[in-house]
């Protein structure tokens, strides 16, 4: 390694552009920055060397370098972007619909897309999202984000605080801000000085050369700003673990015995005592015109649960003892708190049925008069009912949720009481041969026609169904104290502006030069300020020289 | 300061600087391998070929068997088919018959077919196991804990586990009977 000795006697490191004490440019370095063809400097990272980009050695060194380039992280960036837009041009493997063919992926995507669905699948774009590459993408892009800030940091950070107050006048001539005072007296520099204060600039002077500086802390607002992406990024790691988070959904049916909520490794159970769904009065005048258009308007979900805790480590499955520990209510946005764990209101189904009372009739009977009812508990149904009349009703066939399937036979579509049918044997008293009956929800299907009972509703309980989401999140204050601190940084590489006036005495008089990361504007007025009532020159604004 | 020193100096800068983006590479490095491994193992909370079994005891509900309550861990030494069901589901339907045709032959050969019932009512389970002539055992699941043991998502889904007690395949959708007699024999101890 070479290091660089500039006129000034100062020695820097191997691709310095701009001399770190005097602010030369450093010959044979100048393209890096692109000030060969400029007649102004480029201030970024102070004309610092970024050794990264200038010598690689030992395999660290190249490792390093390499991600310390912007252009790697951008191409980073721009894979990351258009793998994540292949993965939804088919659904993942998980949206894959229930009712598909066959769930099997290998299957699937050939089947459903034909041969862009087969290499789909193939190229492993099924499983993107947590698949082991689209991961390495997005951690090689939080890589080259730290050792990129790290690389740029560290230099800028070391030449602002060095930087000598005694520059070349090679260096404030092509700043943008620059003028040429052929006489200035000791007074109207002093003046100067004392505006310059005034102003909060900070000044450092050596042999009559002075610098002031306001705001260099703004320049550090876009490293603050990566250390909170860098630390929501790590947030987004940890909340992949079971330690960090979990989520799922349980539906409970009132009155149903307690069941297991998932993801709670069967430790707790859950019981629904009452949904509850209430609605805005009718003769609301806030609501009066989204009633008239879709009808009443919620004002309330609300479960009753009860929370159970198994008191023993069993075999699950094994009969449990639960000890309640918890009885409350679920409302939207109000939700439950046990152990870790938090239940939200998250959806409901009304009306399945409970219970049915069924009448035995003659055919004939147009009063329909009892001869005997029976009750059907549809959370435990019996196989068959002996009444007191000694009528005996088998169930031959029961759909909780009757529909006729593909083929126009009678099916059940879900496991939920919701439209429930059945087909009953009656053995009338003393006779061994029954009469077949079809009686569902509407339905009443006597199949011979020669029936000479028939069954009819007599009456019907109903039950809700809650849906519950059941979650924990430890990761959202870390998500949070990011977020923060991207926030912070943002405000101050924002709102405040790094702003440096160098002053620089020549024969009679005095080189004046200025610089800003951002808003000249504001610098300019700075200087109108501190210059006013002497005769120093007032910087011109040489952009537009290298705008020719 | 002399030439020696200076060169000293510059020694200790650059191994200084080695150390530094070693440890950072190493830093980093670490944090991404943490990232991919616990990514994997969120993917175990569902449980794949090659892990063990884990253990279950319910009720058993079919008449036609005469076990009264079925623990997995009792049939090691077994190769057990594990299958997840419902009388609603159709694809269910479809494969059943095929279960239940191969069952007596590799019931003699060490197999045991456990389908366990997602139902909410024995009564359809009941009618079902009637209109199909189910023998094999039907554990019932009425809390769900087995369900979320096993993560089960939409049915059927079927674990194939082997004698030592491992899953030996996973098996989400219907089978065909080809399909189904080729896993049995994965399983059969030997």
């Amino acid at each position: 390694m070479k290091e660089i000795k500039c006129e000034c006697g100062h020695v820097n490191p191997v691709g310095t552009v701009l001399c770190e004490a005097c602010g030369r440019p450093i010959e044979g370095n100048q393209h890096l920055d692109g000030n060969n063809e400029k007649r102004l400097l480029n201030m970024r990272y102070d004309g610092t060397a970024r050794r990264s980009q200038t010598y690689n050695k030992s395999i660290i060194d190249k490792i390093w370098s390499f991600f310390s380039s912007v252009k790697v992280g951008v191409w980073l960036i721009v894979l990351a972007l258009v793998a994540s837009m292949v993965g939804t041009i088919f659904p993942q493997e998980v949206y894959i619909p229930a009712n598909a063919p066959s769930r099997d992926p290998a299957v699937y995507y050939e089947d459903q897309y034909g041969i862009f669905g087969l290499i789909f699948y193939q190229l492993g774009f099924h499983n993107l999202y947590t698949s082991w590459w689209y991961l390495v993408i997005i951690a090689l892009i939080g890589i080259s984000l730290v050792i990129c800030s790290l690389d740029r940091f560290v230099p800028l950070f070391k030449a602002l605080r060095h930087q000598k107050a005694q520059k070349h006048i090679s260096f404030l001539s092509r700043q943008r801000l620059y003028s040429e005072t052929d006489v200035a007296s000791n007074e109207e520099i002093e003046t100067v000085k004392n505006n310059l204060k005034k102003q909060r600039y900070n000044i450092k002077e050596e042999n009559g050369h002075i610098l002031a500086e306001k705001g260099r802390f703004s320049r550090w607002g876009p490293y603050v700003n990566h250390i909170g992406l860098i630390i929501i990024l790590v947030a987004a790691i940890l909340r992949v673990t079971p330690f960090f988070y979990m989520e799922e959904y349980v539906w409970v049916r009132e009155g149903q015995k307690p069941i297991v909520i998932p993801g709670t490794d069967g430790q707790y159970y859950i019981e629904n005592k009452d949904f509850i769904l209430e609605t805005h009065s009718k003769d609301d005048k806030r609501f009066e015109a989204a009633i008239a258009e879709e009808g009443m308007i919620p004002s309330n979900f609300q479960t009753d649960i009860v929370i159970y805790q198994t008191s023993d480590k069993t075999v699950p499955g094994a009969d449990a003892e639960l000890d309640p520990i918890l009885e409350g209510s679920v409302r939207m946005n109000d939700p439950a708190k046990f152990d870790k764990y938090t239940v939200y209101q998250s959806g409901y189904q009304l009306n399945e049925f409970t219970s049915m009372t069924f009448r035995i009739h003659e055919t004939a009977d147009t009063e329909e008069a009892a001869l005997d009812t029976f009750t059907v508990d549809l959370t435990a149904p019996e196989a068959e009912y002996n009444l007191d009349s000694g009528f005996r009703v088998v169930v031959d066939k029961y759909y909780p949720d009757y529909y006729l399937d593909s083929n126009g036979i009678p099916a059940s579509e879900t496991n939920f009481p919701r439209n429930p049918a059945y087909v009953f044997l009656i053995y009338p008293p003393n006779s061994d041969t029954a009469e077949v009956s079809f009686v569902g929800i509407g339905r009443n299907i006597d199949a011979t026609g020669e029936n000479i009972y028939k069954l009819g509703i007599e009456d019907f309980e109903m039950h809700d169904v809650s849906g519950l989401t059941v979650k924990y999140d430890r990761s959202l204050p870390l998500f949070g104290i990011g977020a923060a601190i991207f926030m912070i940084g943002v405000i101050q590489g924002m709102y405040w502006q790094h702003r440096r006036i160098w002053i620089h005495p020549s024969e009679n008089g005095i080189l004046m030069a200025g610089h800003t990361n951002k808003n000249w504007f504001g610098i300019k007025k700075d200087i109108e300020k501190v210059i006013k009532g002497t005769n120093i020159k007032m910087v011109e604004d040489q952009q537009e020289l290298d705008e020719k | 300061m002399s030439l020696d020193q200076i060169k000293d100096k510059k020694k200790r800068k650059k191994r200084n600087r080695l150390i530094f983006r070693t440890s950072i590479l190493v830093v980093l490095l670490g944090a991404v391998i943490f990232a991919l491994v616990s990514n994997l193992q969120a993917d175990n909370t569902i449980y794949r070929a090659g892990d063990a079994a884990p253990d279950f005891k319910l009720q058993q509900i079919s008449n036609n068997n005469e076990l009264e309550s079925v623990q997995l861990s009792d049939f090691k030494g077994k190769g057990v088919m594990l299958n997840f069901w419902g009388t609603w589901c159709e694809p269910c339907k479809a494969e059943m018959p095929y279960m239940e045709s191969l069952y007596p032959e590799y019931q003699d050969k060490g197999i045991e077919i456990l389908a366990v019932s997602l139902d909410g009512t024995e009564l359809a389970v009941d009618r079902f196991i009637d209109e199909y002539d189910l023998t094999f055992p039907v554990p019932f699941d009425r809390t769900g804990i087995v369900r979320d043991l096993y993560k089960i998502g939409p049915i059927p889904s079927t674990f194939f586990i082997n004698p030592e007690g491992k899953i030996e395949e996973v098996v989400n959708g219907a089978l065909s009977l080809d399909r189904l007699e080729g896993y049995l024999q994965d399983i059969q101890p030997n």
